[in-house]
């Protein structure tokens, strides 16, 4: 008997379990399933540092956070409606978060006294009345697997471990999405061991007619494709679009792509890709550590290529020495930071934005660096391709900031063609006559002379130049102007840069200014709100070092300048500093993005309850 | 007149030393173990039938390292100990290059020692010299990891506490596949390893002892005057019997596991009771390694060890080789538009 379907404008659907339970897995398959249906999307993958926690423990818990809309949506969403808890443990790390009168999907083999005790929980909260407040749906999910695949010929514990599949089919039943990306997926990668492969199948199957035929469920839903733009659409995660978009990069720059970089969470996934795009001329090195990384790549640089190292902010803290060296060679360098809780070790699998003073500021000497930051994961690619193209016209290093929200976050992304990407003009030097390696053009940029080009025989070094020879100086009134010049460059970028844009009013009371990973959360409470009456606006910085020109103006039309951050006020200083401009904050720091009712809340604070 | 490199490339111009030094004043103190080195690097460049320009000399800090200033090719003087390193980036990138490192004991095993030890264990085609002369020179004379147990120096006024290491057992360790040792004051023989590691493929790594006339001077004495030299430094030549001494009297031989030094002249021993010494032999470079190490044992000079491994970029351009083979030159449209695509039509 198929039932009603009752159409939402928009579900945030999060699936929890032990980090062994494949959530990461199935959230990733709901996701590209929703993309295919034609749905805009934000993911919030949100996992432990450990690989295999202990089984049943809170700290063992993984999660992934999708929202879906048939609206354009920015945020993966502050509160699930429905939460999928395959274990107890994970319905406790969850619970404070679901929406009040959300709907529980809980896996009952699992609550036993053992899961129950490591989950913490005196009583089980299935028998009592502590989640009155919620719509609980019981589901003997490990049961029903294992009944579904009794003749498949594989052991007790391989058929458990296919629920995550049941768990996934009964959601596409209860969202109405099809099965077959899944089948076909789950084809391609079993493939090779067809008894897996048909057992996941089964399960999944047997998830989605369960939900059919049972009574335990009141509605099923559907939400209608987005009105996107026209176009080819992939679903990207951050880390994704930043290895697509150095690529791009170098071939619209014509030259070979370096990739070095030493393993670290959450950029290794950057690596990963590139490593598969060998016949993309591109190279990929896996350095002893994260300062022969940076070493590489200058190396790589200095012989032509377009060099980028990869890393989060522990390794940016080791690669601090040789982007400094980057610097005093001036060549073209494309450093890129996931950032990820910090400090040291810190919150390796979370985000957070607390890097940026670091990758400003966070050099020996007098060491200038372009630093600019992507807002979405789509906008990895455009950024990381603007970051090499920066690098590539100044002879400069170039930070590019993402978070591991962005890294491993996805959502659909309009795919570009490659004709319509701006070419990258490079110019190596091969004219002896009058070469000299540190004269410079009229943005003050000095030629790129590749090792290799009859008659450029040249020395650089880490030692202070001579402005235009090139050749060692401890004259002190050169070192003063080239400290000044190294600056002017950098400083001179502003002119080659968008000027900032205001999302609202022009001027006013309150203009919110974001920057990198936060965008998603801070405009869609700007908009809200904005349609709720607030006279706000809104600066989403992407170009952190230097400035737009313009944001002196920009800022200087508001009365209150509300600045909010997952650090303790990095932007916030950095505008005081150089605009002399009040600023308010808000700081949340718990390795996630930032809730938008407690923005929206904050935001009301600064304007004193004046609509 | 022209010659080839053997790479189909033609030199245009057959080179001399001078072609080879840079307009720099050179800056090392005066009687330094340095110069010699830069001469004999200069004097071989010519014999290599590589033009000028594709030789880049690569280095770290320290007074070793600013050898690249003084060499007329391309060069960057880095920063302390990760030579190595930028070295592996210019060589991957442009694997045409002949990509020399210039390093000293404090650069190469103290702050850069990962980065040695990474790139003899990818044979990374680079051409590394050591200069090893057993102090900080150029931070004004305290002890190296190559200082012997107990040297009073700047920073140990009671002496170290420090054990030293052994470079070419280093090297030999981190699976270099050229490992050898020569010394500043002996210049003709400095000259034939040094082609020899320019000529081989995947890492060249050369510890020179090098004196240090100002911070540790007479380090090496022992191996380099006429009247200690013979008895102190015992030549490895290829398929040679071990025979060293004043009067070519002493040899070395082994006793199952124990090497010996042995006289050839109470009549007890012959040259043919000795070691004849095999350079491809990875058992007998680790036994003679420990020489220098023990007492009553003269200290090996020459190509411990040699053999022919695939190079790191070798291998990493037949990979890309092999891939743009199987899946055809990489078109960007297909990347961009590749993985978990849908069509939104405009309606």
């Amino acid at each position: 008997m198929s039932k009603t379907i009752e159409t939402l404008d928009d579900v945030v659907i999060r699936f929890a379990g032990d980090s062994g339970d494949g959530m990461q897995l199935t959230g990733t398959q709901f996701t590209n399933t929703t993309a295919l249906v034609g749905n805009d999307l934000s993911t919030l993958p949100d996992y432990p540092a450990e690989i295999r926690a202990p089984a049943g423990t809170l700290f063992g818990v993984s999660s992934f956070q999708l929202h879906f809309s048939s609206w354009d949506i920015l945020t993966p969403g502050d509160h699930p409606d429905v939460l999928v808890a395959m274990n107890p443990a994970a319905l406790k790390v969850h619970l404070k978060d679901l929406k009040k009168g959300g709907v529980i999907v809980a896996n009952i083999d699992s609550f036993d006294d053992k899961n129950l005790g490591l989950a913490g929980f005196e009583a089980n909260p299935l028998k009592d009345d502590s989640l009155a407040s919620y719509q609980v749906i019981e589901v003997p999910i490990t049961k029903l697997t294992l009944n579904a695949l009794q003749g498949s010929g594989l052991s007790q514990k391989e058929m458990v471990r296919c629920k995550n599949f049941f768990a996934l089919g009964l959601m596409y039943w209860m969202y109405s999405r099809p099965l077959e990306p899944t089948e076909e997926w789950i084809k391609q990668k079993f493939g090779k061991e067809p008894p897996i492969a048909d057992a996941n199948g089964k399960a999944l199957k047997a998830g989605y007619y369960y939900g059919e035929s049972t009574e335990a469920f009141g509605a099923r839903f559907e939400v209608k494709p987005a009105q996107l733009k026209p176009g080819l659409y992939r679903n990207i995660t951050g880390n994704e679009a930043v290895a697509l978009g150095v690529v791009a990069a170098a071939q619209k720059a014509k030259i070979p792509l370096y990739y070095a970089s030493y393993p670290i969470t959450p950029a290794s996934e950057i690596l990963h890709n590139l490593s598969g795009y060998k016949n993309y001329n591109v190279k990929t090195y896996q350095a002893e550590d994260e300062i022969a990384a940076a070493g590489a790549a200058v190396g790589a640089a200095y012989a032509g290529n377009l060099a980028v190292t990869g890393t989060s902010g522990p390794g940016a803290a080791l690669k601090s020495e040789t982007i400094s060296l980057a610097i005093m060679l001036e060549l073209p360098l494309v450093i890129v930071d996931v950032q990820r809780g910090g400090p040291s070790t810190g919150l390796p699998t979370k985000t957070e934005q607390s890097d940026l003073m670091f990758v400003i500021y966070g050099r020996h000497g007098e060491a200038p660096a372009v630093v600019i930051a992507a807002s979405t994961p789509a906008d990895c690619f455009h950024m990381a391709f603007e970051a090499a193209r920066l690098a590539v016209k100044y002879m400069t290093p170039v930070y590019l900031l993402t978070d591991g929200y962005l890294g491993n976050g996805s959502e659909p992304w309009l795919v570009p063609a490659a004709k319509d990407l701006p070419e990258i003009p490079v110019h190596f030097r091969t004219d002896p006559e009058n070469f000299h390696p540190y004269a410079r053009n009229e943005n003050n940029v000095r030629p790129w002379a590749l090792p290799g080009t009859p008659g450029l025989e040249h020395r650089i070094g880490g030692l202070e130049k001579a402005n235009i020879t090139g050749n060692v100086s401890y004259d002190p009134d050169n070192h003063d102007f080239m400290v000044h010049l190294r600056a002017e460059k950098v400083k001179g970028i502003e002119k080659d840069i968008p000027l900032q844009e205001v999302y609202g009013e022009q001027s006013g009371d309150l203009l919110v200014v974001s920057w990198g990973g936060t965008f998603g959360s801070v405009r869609s409470t700007v908009e809200r709100m904005r349609k709720n009456g607030y006279k706000i606006s809104h600066a989403h910085l992407r170009y952190l070092n230097p400035f737009p020109r313009n944001l002196g103006d920009v800022l200087k039309k508001f009365k209150t300048i509300f600045v909010p951050e997952i650090n303790l006020g990095q932007l916030a200083k950095l505008l005081k500093a150089e605009f002399f401009v009040p600023v308010v904050q808000f700081n949340k720091v718990r390795g996630l993005p930032i809730r938008s009712a407690e923005l929206e809340q904050a935001i009301k604070d600064a304007l004193g309850g004046v609509k | 007149m022209a010659a080839s490199n053997g790479n189909g490339e033609t030199q245009t111009k057959k080179y001399t030393a001078k072609d080879f030094a840079s307009d720099q004043d050179v800056r090392w103190c005066p009687g330094c173990g340095d110069y010699s080195i830069l001469a004999q690097v200069q004097r071989i460049l010519p014999e290599l039938d590589t033009p000028k320009e594709k030789h880049v000399f690569i280095s770290g800090i320290g007074c070793s390292s600013r050898f690249p200033y003084y060499m007329n090719a391309y060069g960057v003087h880095g920063i302390h100990g990760r030579a190595p390193a930028i070295a592996s980036g210019v060589k991957t990138a442009n694997p045409d290059l002949t990509v020399w490192v210039a390093s000293g004991d404090g650069d190469a095993l103290s702050i850069g020692g990962n980065h040695l030890i990474h790139s003899l264990r990818r044979n990374i085609g680079l051409k590394i010299l050591m200069f090893n002369n057993r102090i900080y020179g150029l931070t004004k004379g305290q002890y190296s990891p190559t200082s012997e147990l107990g040297k009073k120096t700047k920073s140990t006024p009671f002496g170290t506490i420090d054990y030293p290491f052994n470079p070419v057992q280093i090297a030999l360790g981190a699976e270099g596949t050229f490992v050898a040792r020569c010394l500043d004051r002996d210049p003709k023989h400095l000259q034939q390893v040094l082609l020899r590691a320019a000529r081989h493929k995947g890492t060249a790594f050369i510890e020179i002892y090098q004196n240090c006339n100002v911070f540790n001077d007479g380090a090496f004495l022992l191996l380099t005057e006429k009247d200690t030299k013979p008895d102190n430094v015992l030549y490895l030549e290829h398929a040679k019997p071990l025979v060293f001494g004043k009067e070519n009297d002493k040899g070395v031989r082994v006793n199952g596991f124990k090497p010996e030094i042995v006289s050839l002249k109470d009549g007890k021993y012959t040259v043919s009771d000795l070691l004849v010494y095999d350079e491809t032999s990875f058992e007998m470079a680790t036994v003679l390694a420990t020489f220098s190490d023990r007492a009553g044992f003269p200290t090996p000079i020459g190509v411990f060890f040699q053999t022919e491994r695939k190079s790191y970029e070798e291998m990493m351009t037949e990979q890309i080789q092999a891939v743009t083979k199987k899946r055809g030159e990489g078109d960007l449209d297909k990347l961009l538009k590749s993985g978990n695509t849908w069509v939104v039509s405009a309606n």
